[in-house]
This record gives structure tokens, C-alpha cells and sequence, in this order.
């Protein structure tokens, strides 16, 4: 599962109106270890969250998430931001064994 | 006398319910039909796009990657997943989609083993079902294939495990009735490689069909052994002209 943390799909409407609110969708494959589980071993698996999340429309930050242990797996989010001009929804994460995700799209702005 | 024809008339009426085909899919809760059917949200996808890269990539001592004998996977792999469990010339026995991925690792492109259910083996697995996305499933049984289709129907039949059940006890004659809190399905193999909740991963049938073993508690057949792709084959045959679903969501 964590062979290559950091994998992630988003999607943005590629077009739409200015001021018109646009659903933006995030998956993210990540294992989410919780620290309870223990591996085949007996060996308890050490806690690993995606602890940070920040999504940023043009550099500007439009959302900032913290996230606990009651997520599941493979998190999937959604949230609204209104399409004010071109330019591009960067969304960036880390877990608590600090490795980075990244994905990013564009959306072009039109009226 | 009446009576007992009653009986009689209504246990050939719930066989004969039992004996229509229906998808797995049909037997999950709404939330999961609902995340199967949308391809952003189905985390199985996951897999599948990562598949797509390992396609391009190039690998092992002949540093080639699969598009560079198979081309675009759209086209040449489209249909694939749906003929399969099939004869194999070259490999002389019958073989699954993980076989013959496998296969052609060790032996096109010279580099090692994908050992079973590791994630580069799923991820390809999910990308070559994703091309017969939506194709009835149509195998061969007949001739070098019979033997190990008879093989299937075989298991398919025997109780076995501390429970004493083989799997029609459970997925024709109990189809559709619940058992804790999931409802029994005929065990189609419509979805797999599946992403199953319980396991919060993409999974193989071979890993799902393994569970059930478990589940009877009896021994479980090795990844790759001859029972798992027997079994399989038999039911690729059992869930004939169903749309393969693959990579699809299970509870």
C-alpha cells in the first residue's frame, strides 16, 4: 500500500464562468495507519496520517484541512470554491512520516 | 399430497430464482453501487491509473515495456479479461490474467517475478480488466481447458473446512438471504481486481476466494495453485454473459 505514498487524482471543471461555484474532488492513496493494527508479524504498525492538507487557488489558500485517525483509507475529498479568474487549483498534503503529495490542475476562467 | 407438491413446486421456484445470473453488484448496499459507478470517487482507480504507467515503463534485461510489443492497452487488450481463465499454448496449462501478466514480466521483458497481489501486479491487472470494462464474460471449457473446468465444478461442489460447506451452499442455495450484516451473493467474479472495503486495498478474486476458505475454515489453496484457477474458471463459466465490471467496489 505504501509503495509509493504521495499518488493522488484531482478534478476540476476545466471551464467555467466567473463566479460560478466549482466542485473541486481529491482521492488520495494513502494507507492511513490509525497505530492500532499490527502486521502479520505481531509487530504493531506505526501511526501514519495524512495530517495536513492545503489547496490553493492561484496561491491563494482556499482550504486548510486537518485530519485524524477516523479517516478511512485512500481518503476522497470534495469542497466548493467560486472560479473567480485562470489559473490553477494546486492541492498539496503530508503525513506524519513527512512525505509530500502534490496534484494540481487548471481551470480557465471565462466572462 | 397437495402439500408436499406445494413444497415441491416452491423449492424448484426459489432454484430456479437462484439460477439467474446476477452481478455481485446487486447484492452491495447503495453507497457502494454509487462509488462503483463513479469513476473519480471508485478508489480502485487508483490502481488502475497507476497501471497505466507501469504499461509505458520499460523493465528488466530486455528493457521493454508492454505497450512496446501490445501498443495502446485500449485496443489490443480490450476483450482480454472477459476470455479469461484460458488455455495457454505457450504456457500449457490454464491461466489467469495474473499469470499471463506475470509471464510475459519473466519471460518478454526479463525482469523478476510479480510476486502475487503486490501492488505492480494489481495495478496492471486493473488497467488490462478496465479494457473489457462493460464486455459480457465468455471463456472456453472445451477441450484442453475441460480438465480443469471439471476441476472447478468440482470444488465448487465439495464441502470442506471445519464448517463442512462448499461454496454453493452458500452462494446458490443462500444467495441473496443475509448472513451477519451482508447479504449472501451468488458469487460472481464480475468485479475483481476488486477495491474491498474490508481491506481498504485493491484485491484479487484469488485473495477473495482465499477469505472464503478461510471463512469455512478450511486450508487455503496457495496464490497461483491449480484449485484457484480451476475455480475461477468455473466460475467465469457460471457468471456467463454477465458485463465485467472490474475494477469495481465490494463491501
Amino acid at each position: 500500500m505504501s509503495e509509493a505514498p504521495g499518488i493522488g487524482r484531482i478534478r476540476v471543471p476545466p471551464r467555467a464562468r466567473r463566479g460560478e461555484v466549482v466542485e473541486i474532488r481529491l482521492l488520495i492513496q494513502h494507507p492511513m495507519e490509525n497505530g492500532f493494527r499490527r502486521d502479520p508479524l505481531g509487530r504493531a504498525v506505526a501511526k501514519n496520517i495524512i495530517h495536513r492538507l492545503v489547496a490553493r487557488y492561484d496561491g491563494r489558500e482556499i482550504l486548510r484541512a486537518e485530519l485524524g485517525s477516523g479517516i478511512a483509507a485512500n481518503p476522497y475529498f470534495a469542497f466548493f470554491t467560486r472560479a473567480t479568474a485562470s489559473g490553477r487549483i494546486e492541492i498539496d498534503w503530508e503525513d506524519e512520516a513527512g512525505v509530500r503529495g502534490s496534484v494540481s490542475a487548471p481551470i480557465e476562467v471565462s466572462g | 399430497m397437495r402439500r408436499l407438491a406445494a413444497i415441491a413446486l416452491a423449492l424448484l421456484a426459489t432454484v430456479a430464482v437462484a439460477q439467474a445470473p446476477r452481478s455481485g453488484l446487486e447484492f452491495q448496499s447503495e453507497d457502494i453501487r454509487r462509488l462503483q459507478a463513479d469513476d473519480f470517487a471508485n478508489p480502485a482507480m487508483l490502481w488502475a491509473e497507476r497501471g497505466a504507467a507501469a504499461w509505458q515503463q520499460r523493465r528488466g534485461t530486455a528493457n521493454k515495456s508492454c505497450a512496446d510489443c501490445h501498443g495502446t492497452a485500449e485496443q489490443s487488450m480490450r476483450g482480454v479479461a472477459a476470455r479469461l481463465p484460458a488455455w495457454d499454448t505457450r504456457l500449457m496449462s490454464v491461466s489467469t490474467l495474473d499469470q499471463r501478466i506475470n509471464a510475459c514480466t519473466v519471460r518478454e521483458q526479463g525482469a523478476a517475478e510479480l510476486p502475487p497481489e503486490s501492488e505492480a501486479a494489481l495495478a496492471l491487472q486493473a488497467y488490462v480488466a478496465l479494457q473489457s470494462r462493460g464486455m459480457p464474460l465468455r471463456v472456453a471449457v472445451d477441450g484442453p481447458a475441460q480438465t480443469m473446468f471439471d476441476l472447478g465444478r468440482e470444488l465448487y461442489r465439495t464441502r470442506i473446512g471445519q464448517m463442512n460447506l462448499a461454496c454453493m451452499h452458500c452462494h446458490e442455495q443462500q444467495a441473496g438471504k443475509t448472513l451477519l450484516a451482508e447479504r449472501i451473493s451468488q458469487g460472481q467474479p464480475t468485479a475483481w481486481p476488486a477495491y474491498r472495503m474490508e481491506w481498504q486495498a485493491l484485491g484479487s478474486i484469488e485473495r477473495r476466494l482465499r477469505a472464503c476458505f478461510l471463512g469455512v475454515r478450511a486450508e487455503m489453496p496457495a496464490y497461483r495453485s491449480a484449485d484457484l484457477v480451476a475455480l475461477q474458471l468455473f466460475l467465469a463459466w457460471r457468471a456467463q454473459g454477465l458485463a465485467l465490471e472490474a475494477p469495481g467496489v465490494r463491501r
